[in-house]
């Protein structure tokens, strides 16, 4: 069972980058809106 | 093409109000240290994603624009721009030839789209939401290596991992139940938080301890679970407000408050009201709002101040005279000293009666907190005498106390604290369906006990504006529409919609105080009676024909003068409305502080026979205190200055859209629309919803008197405590989450869709 002592480091660490990752994308406003953000991945000319 | 006030190109008599007037962007914009300016609009007439790309694809390659960025929740376009490339009013050029009206928000009321309050809880969510999930992953190796063959060492392991997860978890996600529990028990009060947060801290408390001894059993996921539920019900709460608090903002934004600043020099600049200092000097034109309190310095005018006391007939106003904010300058141009705060009495009384009105009510006590004030004790009593029981029993105190916070964690509120706000949320959600945005969560279980109904008369039984009533020959109505579209009066205005001619005409002649003329062609004229030349007697024999409406009269060379009545017209459905409360055995009554003898005509036309008028602010609250000491619950609609006390004094109460916006903050509700269908269909969401509440608070109340006995008796363990905990979260979520399902059945029978009731902005944009 020593095999647990980095796989469980491991497995926190991957979980703490979505944590991360689900920070950022509140600071960079992805939230702020719900609705208008499921309509722009459907526009083709925006880039 | 650009503005709102580009319409305002017909006023020639007065230099001063020729022309357009330059909007100061200056006034409405934030600029940052590059020199780019940024501000918001609110944008009329999207409905869709492709209005969004429209409009972005539209403004993008304009030379000076940096970003423009379409928020489709709430309606409005963040635009980034270098001053010394392009000026805002391009933009809104090109906005107005897309079809989208665009008005600027007032740097001092906009507040952005999410709150700060918002993002804490987003923040907590996610990271309790991170430590749930690593932490029931060991949880449930744990239970299923406790009944099979998990080595000490490695329990000891996962204890202390899931002992690092959650403490520094909990106490950051737990704050806002923390603080909000602490100020409660500072005041000497009892709220839902005291529970949640001893429940949490305990358990997180015991748990440690018990990872430090090396103990079989940690309520580490329990306490974390706990919070991720509850700080979601939060956060939807939370989210329900805001979206309320951004939609007001909107409508204000697209209501056009802003005031026209006359400098020392004589110029003259677009600015929003916020930025309007007393002592400065304001120009009103005729059609146009009073922006701010003030005196008038120059000019004479009539003043239309229903929206302020509720009476229909015009106020004459001379140099001197006091006007208020939000009343409408009907006839002339005028220049306005503003005055400082409380300078006006009327106003400073209304102020005085809805400060002691707001603090009056403060009284009434929420549902969930009533049941928090009931049941905090009795819980740790219970807990308490589990200790004191075990003890005398023979048990050591250790074993004792390890059973009685058991019971604490067990009977922690988490199913009880959702049960209110989850059928709240959701209720809000089918009321702004309906057209109604909520103030205040805690409306919905007043408004579900309301037996009377108290309707101001001026512009909320009736609609804000006047109406053609009648004409002395309906072809003059034809004959008219184009000079009266030329002209800025609220009378004339209205004789322009009721004749449906498109196109105004150009070329006439203002006469200050009379009314308009052309001397191209046959010379007509349209204006007071008097001016017309309309004999005395006619007119007395019209006016008794239309009583209490306001008349103004057409000449054309080689006819006889034709006069046209305008009066206050009742809200489409207005009657039904009423009969529909009565047949649910409400009693509607009206209030209002128009002439007792225009109030008794409405009364007769609804068919109400219990009406007062006449009713000044102070009246209206005493009005109110007789129904309240009969023991009637009252909801209160109305829309001016004057119904802002009363609305506050009242049980509930709800204002128009359209209403002065002191009335539409006093108010617990604001409904948008023509019709007056949101009152009945809020009062009968509500009743659905305080019975989805008090469902829940049995639900809440039935799992804790089959949980309570087993953690007494000392049988609970981690494994029960989790699923007792997310299994009564989960049933008293779904069963909030029903109301729904009834609301899409009505539907589907046709029975119950709101008379009149639009949804969100489709109204509010043509207003």
């Amino acid at each position: 069972m020593s095999v647990l002592v980095y796989l469980v480091p491991i497995a926190l660490l991957l979980g703490l980058s979505g944590l991360v990752a689900f920070l950022w994308s509140l600071r960079s406003g992805q939230y702020d809106d719900l609705e208008g953000a499921g309509w722009r991945i459907l526009d083709d000319g925006d880039v | 093409m650009t503005t709102v006030l580009d319409l305002a190109a017909p006023m020639r008599s007065t230099p001063a109000a020729a022309g357009t007037v330059a909007r100061d962007w200056t006034a409405f914009a934030a600029t940052d240290a590059s020199g780019v300016c940024r501000m918001e609009f609110a944008l009329e007439g999207i409905t869709c994603a492709a209005c969004m790309t429209e409009i972005e694809q539209a403004l993008r390659p304009l030379a000076g624009v940096e970003t423009a960025r379409v928020n489709l929740s709430n309606r409005r376009l963040a635009l980034a721009w270098r001053p010394d490339a392009i000026s805002p009013d391009t933009v809104l050029a090109r906005l107005a030839a897309l079809g989208y009206p665009a008005r600027p928000f007032d740097p001092a009321l906009a507040t952005g789209g999410s709150s700060a309050e918002q993002r804490r809880l987003l923040r907590a969510i996610g990271v309790a939401g991170f430590a749930v999930m690593n932490v029931m992953l060991l949880s449930i190796s744990i239970w299923s290596g406790n009944v099979t063959d998990i080595t000490p060492e490695t329990r000891d392991f996962f204890h202390w991992v899931s002992a690092l997860i959650a403490m520094p978890a909990v106490a950051y996600a737990g704050q806002p139940f923390f603080s909000s529990a602490l100020s409660a028990l500072r005041h000497g009060r009892v709220n839902m938080d005291v529970p949640i947060s001893l429940g949490v801290l305990l358990a997180v408390g015991l748990s440690f301890v018990s990872t430090l001894t090396h103990g079989t059993e940690a309520y580490f996921d329990s306490a974390l679970m706990l919070l991720f539920f509850l700080l979601t019900g939060r956060f939807l709460d939370e989210n329900m407000r805001r979206r309320t608090a951004v939609e007001a903002e909107t409508l204000a934004a697209l209501r056009a408050d802003t005031a026209i600043r006359l400098g020392a020099d004589g110029s003259l600049a677009d600015v929003p009201v916020s930025a309007i200092r007393p002592g400065e000097r304001v120009l009103v034109r005729p059609g146009e709002r009073v922006p701010v309190d003030g005196i008038v310095l120059t000019g004479a005018s009539e003043i239309d101040v229903a929206l302020v006391t509720g009476e229909t007939l015009p106020e004459a106003v001379a140099p001197g005279a006091a006007v208020h904010a939000g009343t409408l300058n009907i006839s002339g141009v005028l220049v306005v000293r503003v005055s400082a705060g409380a300078a006006d009495t009327r106003l400073a009384e209304i102020e005085r009666l809805l400060a002691n009105a707001a603090a009056a009510k403060s009284a009434t006590m929420r549902l969930a907190d009533r049941v928090a004030r009931a049941y905090a004790p009795v819980v740790h009593a219970v807990a308490l005498s589990t200790f004191v029981g075990w003890t005398l029993a023979g048990t050591s105190w250790t074993e004792a106390l390890v059973i009685a916070i058991a019971v604490l964690i067990i009977t922690c509120p988490c199913a009880l604290a959702l049960a209110v706000p989850a059928v709240q949320v959701v209720t809000a959600g089918l009321l702004f369906r309906a057209g109604v945005l909520l103030n205040a969560g805690d409306a919905i279980e007043r408004l579900a006990a309301v037996d009377t109904v108290v309707f101001d008369k001026t512009g909320t039984l009736t609609l804000p504006d006047a109406d053609l009533a009648g004409a002395l020959d309906p072809d003059a109505v034809l004959r008219a529409g184009d000079l009266a579209g030329a002209s800025r009066h609220p009378l004339a205005a209205a004789l322009y919609r009721a004749s449906g001619i498109g196109a105004p005409l150009e070329d006439l002649r203002e006469v200050p105080g009379c009314g308009v003329e052309t001397s191209a062609g046959p010379g007509r004229r349209l204006g007071s009676p008097a001016f017309c030349g309309v004999a005395e007697a006619d007119l007395a024999a019209f006016r008794d024909a239309h009583p209490g409406a306001s008349v103004i009269a057409y000449a054309e060379e080689g006819r006889a003068p034709v006069l046209f009545a305008f009066a206050q017209r009742l809200r489409p459905g207005a009657a039904a409305v009423i009969a529909a409360l009565r047949a649910e055995g409400i009693a509607v009554e009206i209030l209002s502080g128009d002439t007792v003898a225009a109030v008794a005509r409405t009364a007769a036309d609804l068919g109400l026979d219990t009406f007062t008028g006449a009713a000044d602010p102070a009246a209206k609250i005493a009005r109110l205190a007789a129904l309240k000491a009969q023991g009637r619950r009252v909801l209160m609609v109305g829309d001016g200055l004057n119904d802002a006390p009363a609305l506050a004094a009242a049980h509930v109460s709800m204002a128009p859209a359209s209403g002065a916006s002191l009335a539409k903050v006093s108010a617990d509700a604001v409904f948008l629309g023509e019709g007056l269908g949101a009152v009945p269909e809020s009062l009968r969401l509500s009743r659905a919803a305080l019975r989805a509440m008090r469902q829940n608070l049995a639900i809440a109340l039935v799992y804790n008197l089959v949980a309570v006995p087993v953690a007494i008796a000392g049988h609970v363990t981690p494994l029960i405590a989790a699923l007792a905990m997310s299994g009564s979260s989960l049933i008293v979520t779904v069963n909030a989450l029903r109301l729904r399902l009834a609301r899409r059945r009505g539907a589907v029978q046709g029975q119950h869709s709101p008379a009149g009731a639009t949804p969100p902005g489709a109204t509010e944009a043509a207003a």
